[in-house]
């Protein structure tokens, strides 16, 4: 070790401690240090301007019981979360799988599913209206039905999640696309050679080995849950049935009510839920790199 | 059992995958090509009929309007003032940050990584509050931003994006010098090349391939963001056109044919990307993410 760090001059030293000073001062100044301070506002009546008075835990205690949109927007998270998954996640890598077989116009199929990842999800969520709205939207004047589909609280949240499963599919398509060609096709061979038929093959061979990249997604699509946001937010501002967490923090500091330590207490509670996924797929993925 | 009939019982399996799949995309693209389709309808038709009907006139028109009377240059222009440097930015903090990490022998580097890629996997709202805060009190001078705080600055979104995206490009290009052959960096220590020269001169130009997907990647993700720009700004002249585009619906709310030209053009840029930069778009997605 004494022989290696001999190796730094005076000018090494210096361009490292800036640069690296410069990454940490950026990263702890506007990302960690405000997550770290959410924590302690969740515990004061803060609004933003005048004296801080420490509460406790009263905001939480608030959220649960006062304040209604919190379950909803609980509610529609886990729905969220669940639709990605169970569905969106699944039909990405079913697309994904039938793509990864050499076909003629492969690239033009890849190219049409994954075109929504790169809109805005503002684009997406004005799209949706086009499609959605009870009075001149497509989807009515096509079935002939009378349906507010996205002002009725009792199939909003559904809608929507199509609209962000679209995106989101396409997203996982991709990711599992490169994961498969990575795939040692020795090891499909090897199947076909032992009888299995192609729905074995692929459930005792293939999706085994993408292990890594199945932790992956399942991390993406767990991010995105939590995360998501502008695609009400463009609808109908994430209210009248389309409440998330997100949502209900944001409302608390930009909306008219600058209610800076209860909005804390809903990012506090965001913060918990992601961390516990964060940390589990980063302990993984460093112990999959120490071996 | 030959080869032959296998193959001819496959063809119709084959068929049918192309209609499932050629379906699948149909489906994917009519939203899109609706919203392209409602934007060349006069709105007096499409009122009339309804947006699901044959045409009787179609008309560039709604794009010229879109353009001068939502003043879409503008957005451009303010998109491009803070997309540009945040992703250079960005880039070479990052590419610095992954260098000494993966390369360097820096004490505490394994934290160091761990921190800055757990902050990019963060949801913006959990930091958003105190940052929104901080934004209101941290003074500028008039010359750089109008507020005279970082709060609905350019400087302040440039900031906040760099500070964010960070975590995933030193997380991917960390990754990627790994890779590098350790011996270029010994050939390049015993001719005596310091700190600097051996990460910008040396191990920067063999990271090109990854820096172009990073730099795509990174494009599409700061110019579509939306979030960032509805908090921290409040002046409706400075902001990015994706955010724009929102307040725009308010003030056009009636005419959906002129917000689906709207839309358009705002989705336009990425299209654009997405389709000549397209093998660098899905390098950087799968980039990411194939490595753990």
């Amino acid at each position: 070790m004494a022989v290696k760090t001999r190796r730094y001059s005076a000018r090494d030293v210096t361009v490292l401690v800036a640069g690296l000073g410069v990454a940490i001062v950026v990263n702890v100044g506007l990302v960690w240090g405000p997550t770290l301070a959410s924590v302690g506002l969740s515990a004061t009546d803060w609004t933003g301007i005048g004296p801080i008075g420490w509460i406790g835990g009263r905001n939480y205690h608030d959220l649960a019981t006062t304040y209604p949109p919190f379950w909803s927007a609980v509610r529609n998270n886990v729905l969220w979360l669940g639709f990605l998954g169970l569905v969106a996640t699944p039909f990405g890598l079913f697309c994904a799988v039938l793509l990864d077989r050499r076909l003629r116009m492969s690239r033009l199929y890849q190219s049409a599913l994954y075109m929504p990842v790169v809109l805005s999800l503002a684009v997406v969520g004005f799209i949706a209206q086009l499609v959605l709205s009870s009075d001149y939207g497509v989807l009515n004047a096509v079935t002939g039905l009378h349906v507010d589909w996205l002002g009725d609280r009792a199939v909003n949240i559904w809608v929507v999640m199509v609209a962000a499963g679209w995106r989101h599919v396409g997203y996982v398509m991709i990711i599992y696309l490169a994961g498969l060609k990575a795939v040692d096709p020795a090891l499909k061979e090897a199947a076909a050679i032992d009888g299995a038929n192609e729905r074995q093959a692929f459930f005792r061979v293939v999706f085994p080995t993408l292990r890594p990249v199945n932790v992956i997604v399942f991390v993406i699509t767990v991010i995105e849950a939590l995360r998501a946001f502008d695609i009400v937010y463009a609808i109908n501002k994430g209210r009248n049935g389309l409440e998330l967490l997100s949502v209900l923090v944001t409302e608390n500091i930009v909306g008219e009510a600058s209610r800076i330590g209860f909005g804390s207490a809903i990012a506090v509670i965001l913060l918990v839920i992601s961390l516990g996924f964060i940390v589990t797929y980063l302990a993984q993925l460093f112990r999959e790199e120490e071996r | 059992m030959s080869a032959v009939p296998a193959r001819r019982r496959l063809r119709p399996a084959r068929a049918l995958l192309h209609v499932f799949l050629a379906l699948v995309a149909l489906g994917w693209l009519l939203p899109l090509a609706l919203a392209v389709y409602a934007s060349l309808r006069p709105y007096d038709e499409t009122a009339r009929l309804g947006y699901f009907s044959l045409p009787e006139h179609l008309t560039l028109g709604y794009y010229g309007e879109a353009w001068t009377q939502a003043d879409l240059p503008r957005y451009y222009l303010n998109t491009l003032i803070i997309v540009v440097p945040a992703m250079v930015v960005t880039l070479l903090l990052a590419s610095f940050t992954a260098f000494a990490i993966a390369r360097l022998r820096v004490p505490g580097r394994r934290t160091l990584l761990i921190v800055f890629t757990a902050g990019n996997l963060l949801p913006p709202q959990v930091l958003i509050t105190p940052l929104y805060t901080l934004y209101t009190l941290i003074p500028l001078p008039a010359w750089l931003s109008d507020s005279q705080s970082l709060y609905d600055s350019y400087l302040g979104l440039i900031l906040i994006h760099v500070a964010f995206q960070f975590g995933f490009c030193v997380f991917v290009l960390a990754n990627f010098m790994r890779t590098i052959p350790e011996e270029i960096n010994e050939a390049a220590l015993v001719d005596g090349a310091g700190v600097w020269k051996r990460y910008w001169r040396l191990t920067l130009p063999l990271c090109r391939p990854v820096l172009a997907a990073l730099a795509t990647l990174e494009f599409t993700w700061m110019y579509n963001d939306f979030l960032w720009a509805l908090v921290l700004m409040s002046s409706g002249d400075k902001l990015p056109v994706t955010s724009a585009l929102n307040n725009l619906r308010g003030q056009f709310f009636t005419d959906y044919n002129l917000l689906a030209a709207g839309s358009v053009l705002v989705a336009l840029p990425t299209l654009i990307v997405f389709q000549l930069l397209h093998k660098q778009f899905v390098a950087g997605l799968t980039l990411g993410a194939t490595k753990g």
